[in-house]
């Protein structure tokens, strides 16, 4: 019984009860503090603490999504900037778990090279795909066009600098710790730069590829909460002994239909829906474009059993919804395996949460452990049903290569137009 | 506060008692070895045996490459494997978690991931001609990062699947362990085979050199050594350190100067659907053609010749030897501190007098991933079979436009005459 007692406050509602929780002692760095604002204090005071609790949540949660939607009025740039913040703030928060739990913050050199290694990783990926959407101001200035030249080559440079400097700063009391730590802040750079750069592939695709596919996530989170709130009752998984099937199967419906109606509504909106581009006459970022066929309204027939249920024989519906079913079932089925996943980690290393950014929330990463699955599968969704490579990009390589390569490949391109019969083989243009 | 103080003691992993005592070291040297040796004292007879199988060694390696690029694959293939074995049978010895629920599954199971998604990236594009007549292979090239991806979530779904309520911490620990294996051994022996199909000689130089550096660093120390290099390591020295860096470019030199004359290690491996054999004949590009030098006047009055002839190559292959000595020593430093970290001796025992594959390897890993890095800054342009590939895929308007596009730059270039029609 106990054992049940201590899990659910382990993921527990309250968020100000948990100075009981500071298991690593006196010099713990992270804090379990209240510390929700006065003001919300003193509004708030009168209630139980229950109630209060669940208005500090309700109010966080409103805050947090007026938020989103002024970043995104402001335009790509500052999304850009945003998701590299919370890309920095996670990997701060799991690093800092990773002290706590192996009591190595006073590591020789370890917290430079931590933030070494995320610098050179992120100098890598944003080199790869910044001199991709930038080509032609890359080309313009000399500077850049070497260090885009050489890209790989310094990156790998700049990491193996921080490989001999791990080495050289191994110290014979401590080997296990460093190579622990080591180990452990290779596995959160995979988890959170790979991830977070896979979201901003995705903005670029256009910004509906990233807003329907997190607000699905944020959906799924609280039709979950409420469906197993009001109808929970069979339990889902002993990792979360709050989560319900009812609450599960609910939320799925839910952020299918809300996907459906989300999209509806963005689809029409070419701010949304193209392709960001860079425009180097006026330097800066430009969302205009002809919408592509996933954009345009199409007349779809409505298979005979819905038929009567909807009364309707066809329905009109932009494409991308079909897709939006894809992105809304996987962020109801597959995405919960991510919050999950953290729940395990929380329970392994026994946290409560990340940390205490957000008063009520926890920390950036408890808001952030389901979203990272779904870019990823959001990425690897685009480039395999809707982007195909681009062809400029295309034109470009096959521009540096040698000649009597670029002869064959012209060859077996002829042959290949001509075989499908989209080149005549008499035409000569 | 007893509870507390029985978490803290669990979780403060400072204290080494956790690590079990490395087993005494089993001696695995054959029986016809140990016989013949029998009458020589304990140094002499490994000294014997570390000798004997490092010819053994080299002498399989000579023997594969005469075989040819297909069984290079394959060795490389194998080695990977039984490196990442190796070090997660580490793993389950430092966490006592070999009975984990699933875990050994799990591992080998997301070993068989990685390696699908890496062969589908890189095999399909040395293989499109092959891939382009079968309409299976075709759907599974298509989607390839796709079907990756869900099974790779597969694994991970059934990882979260399988955490038990006492085993949290261990299952965590051993699937970040598993990760990070896979991140050294898998992506590093995906780019040795990328290397060996842009030539043989990219994948003969650099593992040699960094084996000639092994052994030139040993002889030096062992003749002229006397000032330690690193805490890490206190039998190298700084006399083995730099006596290697120059054997290795010189051994380098020579060793480029005769692979290079021929096609055999020189060109890129190229597989023929019609024969269905993987074939290495070209014109041999100008990096393997003589060129004249002239040496600079310091070195004139020393070798007392103007110019030199010389393979392009030869200079790349001095930058090849010179990662070999000075940085490579770093993977192998990073190998001895992780052993000493976890209180092993060596990675196993499958080599008598080595160690594990591992051991042999430790250092070649960095010299994969600097070797690839290098091709592609300073050598190699794009890939023309992988630019063919995504021609192929475009919409065929797209195509037609591109077409043109190429056409007419052809034509100003006076690669094709307009007047031609093939």
């Amino acid at each position: 019984l106990q054992e049940s007692e201590s899990e659910t406050r382990l993921d527990g509602e309250t968020a100000s009860d948990s100075e009981s929780k500071s298991e690593f002692g006196g010099s713990s760095p992270v804090p379990t503090s209240d510390d929700t604002p006065e003001v919300l204090n003193r509004a708030l005071s009168n209630l139980s603490s229950r109630w209060k609790n669940w208005w500090v949540r309700g109010i966080l949660t409103l805050a947090m999504i007026t938020f989103f939607f002024i970043i995104i009025y402001l335009g790509p740039m500052v999304l850009m900037t945003i998701v590299m913040c919370v890309q920095i703030k996670c990997f701060h928060e799991i690093i800092t778990i990773g002290y706590n739990v192996y009591h190595s913050y006073e590591l020789p050199w370890f917290r430079t090279l931590s933030w070494y290694f995320l610098l050179c990783v992120n100098y890598f990926f944003y080199g790869e795909t910044v001199t991709d959407y930038f080509f032609t101001l890359v080309q313009r200035e000399e500077p850049l066009r070497i260090l885009s030249k050489y890209h790989r080559f310094i990156s790998f440079a700049l990491y193996l600098t921080g490989f001999c400097m791990f080495v050289l700063s191994l110290v014979k009391k401590h080997y296990r710790l460093q190579f622990y730590m080591f180990g452990w802040t290779h596995v959160t750079l995979l988890i959170v730069v790979t991830q977070s750069h896979l979201i901003i592939h995705n903005l670029f695709e256009g910004m509906i590829w990233f807003i329907v596919p997190i607000s699905c996530v944020i959906c799924n989170d609280i039709m979950a909460y409420m469906f197993g709130f009001f109808f929970g009752r069979t339990p889902l998984i002993k990792l979360s002994p709050k989560k319900t099937w009812e609450g599960f199967i609910g939320g799925f419906f839910s952020t299918v239909l809300f996907g459906l109606l989300l999209s509806y509504v963005m689809s029409g909106y070419r701010c949304f829906t193209c392709p960001v581009e860079f425009n180097n006459d006026t330097n800066s970022f430009t969302v205009d474009c002809e919408p592509s066929e996933l954009f345009q309204l199409q007349e779809y027939n409505i298979p005979v059993v819905l038929q009567s249920v909807v009364g309707w024989k066809t329905v009109r519906m932009y494409p991308f919804q079909i897709h939006s079913i894809a992105l809304s079932t996987f962020a109801s089925l597959i995405g919960p395996f991510g919050g999950f996943f953290a729940s395990g980690f929380k329970r392994a290393f026994k946290i409560k949460d990340f940390a205490n950014t957000i008063p009520g929330h926890g920390g950036i990463m408890d808001r952030f452990d389901c979203q990272y699955l779904m870019a990823t599968f959001v990425n690897v969704y685009i480039a395999s049903f809707i982007r195909g490579p681009n062809p400029s990009k295309l034109i470009q390589q096959f521009l540096t290569l040698r000649p009597d390569q670029q002869l064959h490949i012209f060859n077996t391109l002829k042959a290949h137009l001509v075989d499908r019969g989209i080149l005549g083989s008499l035409e000569d243009a | 506060e007893v509870d507390l103080e029985e978490r803290l003691h669990e979780l403060d992993l400072r204290n080494d008692s956790d690590i079990p005592d490395v087993p005494p070291p089993t001696d695995s040297t054959p029986e016809i070895l140990k016989r013949a040796l029998s009458g020589l004292s304990a140094r002499w007879k490994n000294w014997w045996i570390r000798g004997i199988l490092s010819l053994a060694m080299i002498s399989g390696f000579f023997l594969i490459i005469y075989l040819g690029s297909f069984m290079l694959m394959l060795l490389v293939l194998s080695i990977q494997v039984k490196c990442y074995h190796e070090i997660i049978t580490i793993g389950y010895r430092v966490y006592h978690s070999y009975d984990l629920p699933w875990f050994r599954s799990l591992s080998w199971y997301f070993l068989l991931c990685v390696n699908y998604f890496f062969y589908g990236e890189t095999v399909a594009d040395y293989f499109a001609t092959f891939v382009q007549r079968r309409e299976q292979l075709q759907f599974l090239i298509r989607y390839h990062r796709f079907i990756s991806f869900a099974l790779y979530l597969t694994g991970f779904c059934m990882f979260v699947l399988s955490l038990v309520k006492k085993h949290y911490r261990l299952q965590f620990y051993m699937f970040a362990w598993t990760h990070v294996t896979l991140l050294i051994t898998v992506t590093q022996s995906h780019l040795v085979i990328q290397n060996l199909f842009e030539g043989m000689i990219w994948f003969l130089v650099p593992i040699s050199s960094v084996i000639c550096n092994d052994i030139t660093a040993y002889i030096f120390g062992f003749f002229f050594g006397r000032t330690p290099l690193i805490k890490l390591s206190p039998k190298k020295t700084w006399e083995g350190f730099i006596g290697g860096f120059f054997s290795t470019v010189v051994f380098g030199f020579i060793f480029s100067y005769f692979l290079a004359q021929h096609q055999y290690f020189v060109c890129p491996v190229e597989y023929n659907s019609e024969t269905n054999r993987f074939v290495t004949e070209c014109e041999p590009s100008e990096l393997f053609q003589m060129k004249k030098y002239s040496v600079p006047p310091l070195l004139q009055t020393v070798l007392g010749w103007e110019t030199v002839n010389m393979y392009p190559f030869q200079m790349h292959s001095f930058a090849l030897s010179t990662f070999a000595s000075l940085i490579g020593p770093f993977g192998g430093f990073f190998a001895s501190g992780f052993k000493r970290a976890f209180k092993i001796k060596d990675f196993a025992d499958t080599i008598p007098g080595h160690g594990g594959i591992m051991d042999r390897f430790d250092c070649q890993y960095l010299m994969a991933t600097f070797v690839h890095v290098y091709i592609t800054s300073f050598i190699r342009g794009p890939n023309p079979s992988k630019l063919l590939k995504q021609l192929l895929i475009l919409q065929p308007e797209q195509q037609l436009s591109v077409y043109k596009t190429l056409k007419s730059h052809l034509v100003e270039k006076g690669i094709l005459q307009p007047s031609l029609r093939g």
